[in-house]
């Protein structure tokens, strides 16, 4: 029965994707015969949260296999695409090309290093953790190292990272509920975990696969089709090759209408809501001088360290039933990635000219307030906080520094802007929604499977029958979710801010402890545990110095409070290089280890934990 | 050497390459971004370029190339695994 719904899984998909197309031709129609935005958008999130919830009970099961790895039989390109859904969050969608669009070239540090981390992923640590066997990320740890102690700091790393990056996507989930159902932001957080408890709790890890595959094909389809269309109605079909000009363009436009940084007191004194911003970064010039390129180099190297250090993301490869295909795998959820990101640079291209270009019909800078201002599109999002127009030399044309927008908007409001029917944006918010749902997804089960395989069955209850361990697993994800929205309905950071100290955290205690528990045979627990507490409390000590709203203290050499990975690192290999050379004896249990380290190295064979 | 210490040997050399064409891609190239965008490629300045979809397109090749070539040095010494495992 499985055997045969895993053999069936292309076809299963093609309906599928075939079924979310008539269903998008269906609104389309529905829109032309008149029903309302409103409608539209609630159906086309309803619609696809439904699917998931009915992928999820459909997935339920009652076997550890299956609820931890789901069973080590995914094949190599659906967990792909499962692991491009974990991985694109609500941020990846929603305010990625935003960042672009304000943040230009220097903000594209972020495209680099949440690519090129996957070569960290695969050439150091996927395919050794996949011989390895592991159930859990800390479960590597605790078993390479040995003793309950590294195992515990390897929780403890795992719920710090994971949970800073769940409350971030959870916020986003209701963010999204909120405006497409049209209830407040505080309920939508709710709604938003009842959709991501409905697709992870009966079945774990088999379930949040196959809803993530879903999930991916709706984002990725939500996020294309605008840039497509958006391309061909100016005239270049492939975007991705032919924007050249229109960035040429840009420079021009950034020349004639100038590029101002508005003074805070300017800012105040016009009443600008908090988040939003205005353009004053150059699109495609790089800064000049060292500093600038160090800050680009800086975010790169913490945002790719974190990737491979990330235990939502490692664990996705601990599903494919092979090493080789583990290694395969990680080469397509990068391709699945790169299908997004590449567009994202695009969408901002795109949507920026279509506001400043005034050749074009849909151009507002350099027009009268009061014209800009009759525009619907434009009272909408005045009107939900989003965008803003201060008209601060009086003269009543528009200017490039006094149009303000929130960074989210760029993408949810650019099929407006362009003139698209709604249903593309109603299909942008289901697309969101699946992309911020399908991350959230992966790290609560994370941080769940950490607490009740670790925490509770390896140093608790190691005599706790199969039975209670998944209740506990399954309670967990209930109080953990719960957790999660209870945090993000306060709203203490920003997205972007809480993903970044996730990457950070997790390349502070983890990548070393994981890398060298590969690499370096010598490397004993001593050192690993000396590494992830040090390497925790250097980088949580000097965010709680640089950060913003804690001691805002001057960062050194620009590494501020994204970027405080940069200190915890370093620290943690030190330390464990250091400890590990003072500790390591030749003894038998270093044998042991010594052997067990051959076998993670060979891919054939059963696996290393299959083995005992 | 033991077979499966050749084996360890040919893959960290893979994986000291691997890396190194990381570096290049992730890292030399923005640390000469200033001077980089004043060429162009496909009409986009370069160093846009990079960042915006080489570097990206890069990895992803990068990540077939060394699945392929790994599976060739399993294959080499024999650690290559069954279809059916």
């Amino acid at each position: 029965m499985k055997g045969k719904f895993i053999d069936n899984l292309p076809k299963i998909y093609g309906l599928y994707t075939g079924g979310f197309a008539a269903f998008i031709i269906l609104m389309a129609i529905a829109e032309q015969a008149g029903m309302t935005a409103k409608t539209i958008g609630i159906m086309f999130v309803a619609f696809t949260v439904f699917i998931y919830a009915l992928i999820g009970w459909l997935s339920r099961t009652v076997q550890v296999d299956a609820y931890y790895v789901a069973g080590r039989q995914v094949p190599t390109v659906f967990n792909g695409m499962a692991t491009a859904a974990d991985w694109m969050s609500g941020a990846s969608f929603v305010a990625m090309a935003g960042g672009i669009y304000f943040g230009g070239y220097t903000y594209m540090a972020f495209l680099v290093g949440w690519t090129g981390g996957y070569i960290l992923v695969s050439s150091l640590l996927a395919p050794y953790l996949r011989k390895f066997g592991c159930y859990t990320v800390p479960d590597f740890i605790g078993t390479r190292y040995g003793g309950n102690l590294a195992r515990f700091c390897a929780v403890v790393v795992l719920v710090l990272a994971s949970f800073t990056y769940v409350t971030a996507q959870i916020n986003a989930t209701g963010t999204i509920a909120s405006r497409a159902l049209g209830v407040p932001f505080e309920l939508g957080v709710w709604v938003g975990l009842i959709s991501i408890l409905m697709c992870s709790m009966l079945g774990g890890m088999r379930a949040v696969t196959w809803t993530q595959v879903a999930q991916y094909i709706v984002l990725i389809v939500a996020y294309l089709l605008p840039v497509f269309w958006m391309g061909a109605k100016l005239g270049n079909p492939f975007p991705h090759l032919m924007l050249g000009d229109e960035v040429a363009r840009l420079g021009e436009l950034e020349a004639q209408f100038g590029l101002v940084k508005n003074a805070a007191a300017d800012l105040k004194a016009a009443g600008v809501p908090g988040g939003l911003s205005s353009i004053s970064n150059s699109h495609a010039g790089v800064p000049a001088g060292g500093m600038a390129a160090w800050k680009f180099i800086s975010l790169v190297i913490c945002m790719m360290v974190g990737t491979a250090s990330l235990p939502h993301i490692l664990m996705r490869y601990f599903t494919t039933p092979s090493v080789k295909s583990a290694r395969k795998s990680v080469a397509w959820s990068l391709f699945f990635i790169f299908l997004l990101y590449s567009s994202a640079p695009m969408l901002a291209t795109l949507s920026k000219l279509q506001l400043m270009d005034p050749n074009l019909a849909t151009s507002i800078i350099g027009k009268s307030i009061a014209d800009v201002q009759a525009i619907q599109w434009v009272q909408d999002w005045t009107a939900a906080k989003q965008v803003f127009i201060a008209d601060f030399n009086g003269d009543g044309i528009l200017q490039l520094n006094e149009w303000f927008m929130r960074t989210g908007v760029v993408v949810l409001a650019t099929p407006e802007v362009a003139g698209l029917p709604y249903v593309i944006s109603g299909l942008v918010a289901a697309g969101g929604m699946a992309a911020a749902m399908s991350t959230a997804d992966g790290l609560v089960l994370a941080i769940a499977n950490a607490l009740s395989h670790d925490l509770y069955f390896k140093i608790i209850d190691p005599k706790a029958d199969v039975q209670k361990r998944l209740i506990v697993a399954r309670a967990l994800l209930i109080v953990i979710g719960a957790a999660g929205a209870f945090v993000a309905s306060m709203r203490l950071t920003s997205i972007l801010g809480a993903v970044a100290w996730a990457f950070d955290f997790a390349m502070s205690g983890l990548f070393f402890p994981l890398v060298l528990g590969v690499w370096w045979k010598k490397a004993t627990r001593q050192g690993a545990i000396a590494g992830m507490i040090g390497g925790l409390t250097a980088g949580t000590a000097y965010l709680i110095y640089v950060g913003p709203k804690f001691m805002a203290q001057t960062p050194w050499l620009g590494i501020d409070h994204l970027r405080f990975g940069i200190i915890g690192a370093p620290v943690c290999l030190i330390l464990m290089v250091i400890v590990s050379m003072m500790t390591y004896k030749n003894d038998a249990e270093a044998k042991a280890i010594s052997a067990m380290l051959d076998e993670t190295r060979i891919p054939v064979g059963k696996t290393v934990l299959g083995q005992k | 050497m033991s077979n499966k210490e050749k084996h360890w040997d040919k893959t960290r050399g893979l994986m000291f390459i691997t890396l190194a064409l990381w570096f290049f891609f992730g890292y030399v190239i923005f640390m000469f971004g200033e001077s980089l965008n004043s060429a162009s490629f496909l009409g986009y300045p370069l160093a846009y370029y990079m960042c915006a979809q080489g570097s990206l397109l890069a990895f992803v090749i990068i990540l077939f190339w060394f699945a392929n070539k790994q599976e060739a040095i399993d294959e080499e010494f024999g650690f290559a695994e069954r279809e059916d495992n």
